[in-house]
């Protein structure tokens, strides 16, 4: 089973990062990217994206906000909140709208533990 | 004299907006610890300039009095980094940062030291993880306030023997229902640039396992 990721976030050496990641974790999967928030929702509702890793801190909405979204959109979707402010405030938040937070510089480690997780819930989101 | 636009290219600037970002970021959960409620930090746009660009810039936007903490920087990249305020806006920073319930005259006296810590938390967040990132150690020196208008922070000594840059930042700061905003300005010879385009160039192609270091062909 192969999963499309949307991947939001305004720095396109972030984008780069989470891809070559990804790529070397799951080679199969489709990538989906944007810049921003807004970008983000209308790719989203194009193409339902299986899982949603966003950074957090954006010009525009931030990835908490998109995040929120999201959820709305789907009670199921894997999402992750990608920073480096790890503020108890950004956490509890993220986990607020059920989404996990994942420390920036984003390590291939910690999206392949995120991952695997969301894969496990899909499959038994599916059943 | 025009600044080297093409000094960094757009992949570098990214990079470099990205380590200010993180490092901005990591400066923000330390100022939490200090204030005991959310703060943000966030840094929407780097550019890189000439020191007249800079100067121009600076002064068109903040034509009154500005208060800056200062901190001179050493090792593979050289060079000095300000956080700049408007004179006004440094007590509001100040008592967002001490809590906010203290009497005027204490606020006046804490402010120094005030400052210096929280623009040491911020410059020292942002050089630490350019640093750390990029694979090299930079030494600081202690911050220091400086007063005064705009352009005098760029005409401190020694002056670049050759040429200079200027890196700069907007910078928001967001705590305790406060909005500040301020700047970040990076000051460093043309040789530390070239130096900082390398290091650029190693990290992202060790970040992406893209494309190739840039190599400098005037050597």
């Amino acid at each position: 089973m192969t999963y499309s990721v949307l991947i939001v976030d305004d720095s396109k050496l972030a984008r780069m990062a989470v891809a070559k990641a990804l790529n070397a974790l799951y080679p199969d999967w489709t990538r989906i990217e944007a810049t921003n928030a807004d970008e983000a929702l209308v790719l989203a509702r194009q193409s339902l994206p299986d899982i949603a890793l966003l950074d957090f801190n954006m010009p525009g909405r931030d990835g908490l906000d998109l995040a929120g979204d999201f959820r709305g959109m789907s009670t199921d979707m894997p999402i992750a909140v990608i920073s480096a402010n790890l503020q108890q405030e950004v956490v509890n938040k993220a986990g607020d709208v059920g989404a996990s937070f994942l420390p920036k510089p984003l390590t291939q480690e910690a999206l392949g533990e995120f991952l695997r997780d969301a894969v496990a819930r899909l499959t038994a989101a599916s059943k | 004299v025009s600044p080297p636009k093409t000094a960094l290219d757009e992949l570098e600037l990214d990079a470099l907006t990205e380590l200010v970002n993180i490092g901005v970021s990591k400066a923000a959960l330390s100022l939490r610890e200090m204030v005991n409620e959310q703060v943000i930090l966030s840094v929407p746009e780097l550019r890189l300039l000439s020191r007249n660009e800079a100067i121009a810039i600076l002064t068109a936007q903040e034509a009154g009095r500005l208060v800056a903490v200062h901190q001179v920087f050493e090792g593979d990249i050289n060079g000095r980094v300000l956080l700049i305020f408007p004179e006004t806006k440094s007590l509001e920073l100040v008592r967002a940062v001490t809590g906010g319930e203290l009497p005027l005259e204490d606020i006046i006296e804490l402010e120094q030291e005030a400052l210096a810590e929280t623009g040491n938390i911020i410059l020292n967040g942002c050089l630490a993880t350019i640093a750390n990132q990029l694979q090299r150690t930079l030494k600081m020196s202690l911050p220091e306030i400086l007063r005064g208008a705009g352009h005098e922070f760029f005409e401190l000594d020694p002056p670049p023997v050759a040429g200079d840059v200027v890196m700069f930042l907007y910078i928001n700061f967001a705590m305790k229902k406060r909005d500040i905003q301020g700047y970040i300005v990076m000051l460093m010879d043309l040789p530390s640039l070239a130096a900082l385009k390398e290091l650029l160039a190693e990290y992202i192609q060790r970040t992406t396992g893209e494309g190739m270091p840039s190599h400098d062909l005037s050597r």
